[in-house]
């Protein structure tokens, strides 16, 4: 294989001089969407089989209404969230089968594996699952886009609010690995930021399983706030256990890292009165509910804001496909950004040159088991975090892109 | 099995090793070298883990640390020191070394079962240590590790000379537990697991014998994790994880135990299924490996090479 | 009041959280103790059998409304009949053989049982409320004490010791030491030595899915919940030394209040701890700490 990319280059060498027509062309006249998630393992709920169904949709739609003169093939893989694994497989797909994108790349590890390869290979990685704010920063790359949320986001959103309304006090439940403390850390500088006192934290083993005694730390702490730097299996333990513990009236609990698969998982009994940062929800509007219902009738789940971002965000890149006349991933991509995002999932969205897609965020509260009328009605809108509020702004970028 | 062996089987053995390098040779312009790579890495690693339990008697459940460790350390030395390739593997090879020496100081006290325990737990300690340490990225893993260039000249981001690499580093190491078996080294381990009582009647220190066969056992698990890091260009927490220690169980059983070839030929088969039913299956691939487990176990404790070796004697006898 | 700069009452709390995690440990170490004191095998299934008992109580609550208490019987009993299946079929085929090949094939068993399991139900986990009768908590002065853990902590102690006492005293026990001394002369005096061992694998595994049971509604059911603890389980059981049922429990739930101790101090080390304490203890008695060397 190496042998045919020395043969390519060579090619490519020659006819450098001739193909400024040719570039501008459907690699083989087919665009090939790779779907690498977590097909089994802890986010294939929040991501997994529900994120290839959702790239699936926006190709079907996507071929009905702008009729596109070339033909879409999908790749998906299972990553285990398995870095080796994930970046084994993008490195398969860009050499061997021609794929132009690599698409959702849930957990950070496999995404940032994913996009050294696609830089390396010229392609695309689009990310909806992972949250790592490390994607738009010190690992930014031009050829990635970040698409539907990340952890400065739902930190920020849910810490400020919370702390706006009063819960000045605040103390930290961490899973103690490089994600937990970076969100611990977002989340303590907003606090601070907004008038509140950060009065302690504990770092859990993670994974974990009893979260009693770090509750009872943070109980014995006095915080009006126990914010939960964790994610995964490890915040529904946290929450049910705080709760049995007699902690969550007393003080509230805000999720830094929470999808509506989490609530559904828990109940609204032991999440009621949370606060949580969402990119979507099904049940905003007319157009969010149409959807979500189709996507509904097919995988008997609702969507997350990573499913639905992933929807958006294989549209998106179809359509600037489209538009570019080409696959070449330098010229999707100045597409793609320069193409604002207009569609269920987000008004007015737009791709930033660090690669972050910036549209607005909302923060969320759990309703009371009494309050919820049908099934998956579990929030109230507290309020639109828009856009340029809800996203690290650019002036704080490590990212190398950036000028400053 | 080996002993007494005549010129012809001998020869014989000759030539099949001859071919099967020749093959190796080659295989890359056949076969995607990525995946073939891997397939080297996970072979060694089965390799150097059968020289301990094929051939020492000895389960060690924890040999995961070992080839996770060495990738750390020379994915680390390799990123961060700006050291060349050849003195990343090195290195990750010392530690894995080091590493399986402190092991094999606390577990080779007892036997059995609760070797094989002792092993896990301490890999255990291990998985957590690389999660906590900040140095190894705890659960991004080690990412960004350049293939750098090959004595300072031949530049490994090739994946043709990156294959070589792998392979000269497999056969090597493939060389070594190769000569250790065939060694007078190797024919006490073999009385040890044997008899170990009547080993220790005759004289020899057993445990010191076990300790070298542990030392050797991890270096070479290390060898392969060195490498496979610059392989894959990372380092992650499923090096180091359990589940990696029982898939290394796992090829070795399949292929067969305390054969030459088995592990690799075992490694080679997981690695394929993995590779092929991962995309189709889903989450039915741990069962379809927990299955297999328990069909070698229960039907098939020789091995696929083991089987074949049976085979061809039974055909020479008659 | 304060040790060490830590008020007492955190402490206390501490401590009491530390036995309700030994409880569960001595539970599960108990398990694995009777199993390897029979048949020489590590039941490496142990942690899937346990996580089997916490889906086998969710299931029949919310599918056929069967509530908390029936479970707690009907799962063991279910999970127990299971495992006397496997053991009939399987196990039974390896006890000539070197006692490693026990080890993996319930490594297999394992991951076939945790593999159907994340397929049928994913990996989020599902919720399990805590029975009625057992809701709410009773204030200790030091800490708010949840109803459902206290009975976590007296359910597992009482089954614990009364395993501990069918074993010491009875006379089915009796057969069951001496069929772990020595099979050949029991079985020449006339006991049906395989059936004990068939009873004993099943009642090791239904000691696991009791603890499951006890466990769903304090944690997340979830396909995995199992294969997390069981390596620290394995490692009290080295501790330990497998040598007596009273040591088993006694250094599960010693190891609890030691790691409900260390999340006061140091609780980045908690997951550590019990591992160190391993390699401290193998240093000083390779056999463990109640192990017959």
């Amino acid at each position: 294989m190496s042998m045919k990319k020395t043969m390519s280059l060579a090619c490519g060498a020659a006819l450098a001089t001739l193909s400024a027509g040719a570039h501008a062309q459907i690699s083989g006249g087919v665009v090939k969407i790779g779907v690498l998630t977590d097909l089994s393992g802890t986010y294939s709920d929040l991501a997994g089989s529900g994120a290839v169904l959702a790239t699936k949709m926006a190709i079907e739609d996507f071929i009905a209404k702008e009729k596109p003169n070339f033909k879409i093939e999908v790749v998906t893989a299972d990553h285990q969230n398995k870095a080796d694994i994930a970046s084994n497989k993008a490195r398969e797909w860009f050499e061997r089968e021609g794929v132009d994108t690599a698409t959702e790349l849930v957990t950070t590890s496999t995404a940032l594996a994913v996009m050294k390869v696609a830089k390396e290979k010229d392609r695309i990685a689009i990310m909806n699952g992972p949250g790592s704010t490390a994607i738009t920063n010190e690992q930014c790359n031009d050829v990635s886009v970040h698409y539907a949320y990340d952890t400065y986001a739902l930190a920020n959103g849910t810490a400020k609010a919370v702390t706006k309304q009063g819960g000045k006090s605040w103390f930290f439940i961490t899973a103690d690995y490089a994600f937990g403390q970076a969100l611990e850390k977002d989340a303590s500088a907003v606090v601070t930021a907004n008038g509140g006192k950060v009065l302690g934290s504990v770092r859990h083993p993670f994974p974990g399983s009893d979260f009693s005694s770090f509750l009872l730390k943070a109980q014995a702490s006095g915080a009006q706030v126990i914010g939960l730097a964790n994610a995964g299996a490890d915040t529904t333990n946290t929450i049910k256990q705080a709760a049995e513990f007699g902690i969550t009236p007393t003080q509230t609990l805000a999720g830094l890292l929470m999808f509506i698969t989490d609530v559904h998982a828990l109940g609204l009994k032991s999440t009621q009165g949370m606060y949580l940062t969402e990119g979507f929800y099904w049940d905003l509007n007319d157009e969010t509910r149409a959807w979500s219902k189709r996507f509904f009738g097919l995988q008997k789940k609702m969507p997350t804001m990573v499913q639905a971002g992933q929807y958006s965000a294989i549209y998106h890149y179809l359509k600037a496909v489209k538009a570019a006349g080409s696959d070449d991933t330098k010229k999707v991509m100045e597409q793609m950004k320069k193409t604002p995002i207009n569609d269920f999932f987000a008004k007015n969205g737009k791709i930033r040159d660090d690669g972050r897609m910036v549209h607005d965020m909302y923060l969320m509260q759990v309703k009371k088991p009494s309050e919820s009328k049908y099934p998956w009605d579990y929030y109230t809108v507290r309020q639109v975090i828009p856009a340029a509020e809800a996203f690290q702004p650019l002036s704080l970028s490590r990212c190398a892109l950036v000028k400053k | 099995m080996n002993s007494p062996a005549q010129p012809s089987a001998l020869i014989k053995t000759e030539v099949l090793y001859t071919g099967l390098f020749v093959v190796g040779l080659l295989a890359p312009f056949a076969v995607y070298p990525t995946f073939l790579m891997k397939l080297f890495c996970f072979a060694l690693f089965a390799s150097a883990f059968n020289l301990l339990l094929g051939f020492a008697g000895l389960l060690s459940f924890g040999h995961a640390a070992f080839l996770g460790t060495a990738g750390y350390v020379c994915g680390l030395l390799v990123r961060d020191s700006g050291v060349s390739p050849e003195v990343g593997i090195l290195a990750g090879t010392a530690s894995a070394g080091l590493l399986g020496w402190l092991f094999g100081i606390l577990a080779i006290r007892r036997t059995g079962i609760y070797f094989a325990m002792i092993t896990l737990a301490l890999a255990q300690m291990v998985y957590f240590l690389v999660l906590q340490v900040p140095a190894t990225g705890g659960e991004d893993g080690l990412q960004g590790v350049p293939r750098g260039h090959l004595f300072g000249v031949i530049d490994l981001s090739d994946n043709i000379a990156m294959y070589y690499l792998v392979y000269a580093v497999f056969s090597l190491g493939f060389f070594i537990i190769y000569r250790t078996i065939h060694s007078p080294f190797g024919q006490i381990l073999k009385a040890i697991r044997e008899n170990e009582p009547r080993a220790v009647s005759l004289g020899y220190d057993v445990a010191k014998f076990k300790l070298l066969a542990f030392v050797i056992s991890a270096s070479l698990a290390g060898l392969a994790g060195a490498t496979k890091t610059l392989v894959f260009q990372l380092a992650s927490l499923s090096d180091v994880h359990w589940h990696t220690s029982g898939e290394v169980v796992l090829m070795t059983l399949l292929g067969g135990l305390g054969t030459i070839l088995g592990p690799a030929v075992g490694s080679a088969t997981i690695v394929t299924l993995q590779n092929e039913l991962a995309d189709k299956v889903g989450s039915w691939v741990t069962v379809i490996m927990g299955a297999i487990f328990v069909a070698c176990v229960l039907a098939f404790r020789r091995g696929i090479v083991g089987e074949i070796q049976a085979l061809i004697q039974r055909a020479g006898i008659r | 009041m304060e040790i060490f700069g830590v008020p007492t009452a955190l402490l206390g709390s501490q401590l009491l959280v530390g036995l309700i995690n030994g409880s569960f440990y001595a539970i599960l170490s108990l398990g694995l103790a009777i199993i390897f004191g029979l048949l020489n095998i590590i039941n490496f299934a142990h942690g899937a059998q346990y996580m089997m008992g916490a889906f086998i109580a969710w299931l029949a609550l919310t599918k056929f409304e069967v509530n908390y208490w029936v479970a707690l019987i009907a799962a063991p009993l279910l999970v127990g009949l299971l495992g006397v299946l496997l053991e009939r079929t399987m196990l039974r085929k390896l006890y000539k053989l070197d006692h490693l090949y026990g080890l993996l094939l319930t490594f297999g068993l394992a991951l076939i049982i945790e593999g159907i399991f994340r397929d049928q139900f994913g990996i989020s986990g599902e919720s399990y409320e805590v029975p009625e009768a057992l809701s709410g908590g009773i204030h200790l002065g030091f800490m708010f004490l949840p109803l459902y853990r206290a009975w976590v902590v007296v359910a597992s102690l009482t089954v614990c010791f009364g395993t501990w006492f069918m074993i010491e005293k009875t006379r089915l026990g009796a057969y069951l030491r001496a069929g772990t001394e020595n099979p050949q002369i029991v079985q020449a005096l006339g006991i049906n030595v395989p059936l004990l061992i068939t009873f004993t694998y099943g009642y090791g595994v239904a000691l696991a899915a009791f603890a499951g049971v006890l466990a769903a509604p304090v944690f997340q059911v979830n396909p995995l919940m199992g294969s997390n603890l069981i390596i620290v389980v394995f490692a009290v059981v080295v501790i330990g030394g497998m040598g007596s049922i009273l040591g088993s429990i006694v250094t599960g739930i010693g190891l609890g209040l030691i790691e409900g101790l260390t999340k006061v101090f140091y609780p980045e080390a908690s997951a550590v701890v019990v591992f160190v304490i391993m390699v401290v203890v193998l240093l000083v008695r390779p056999a463990g700490l109640f192990g017959k060397a």
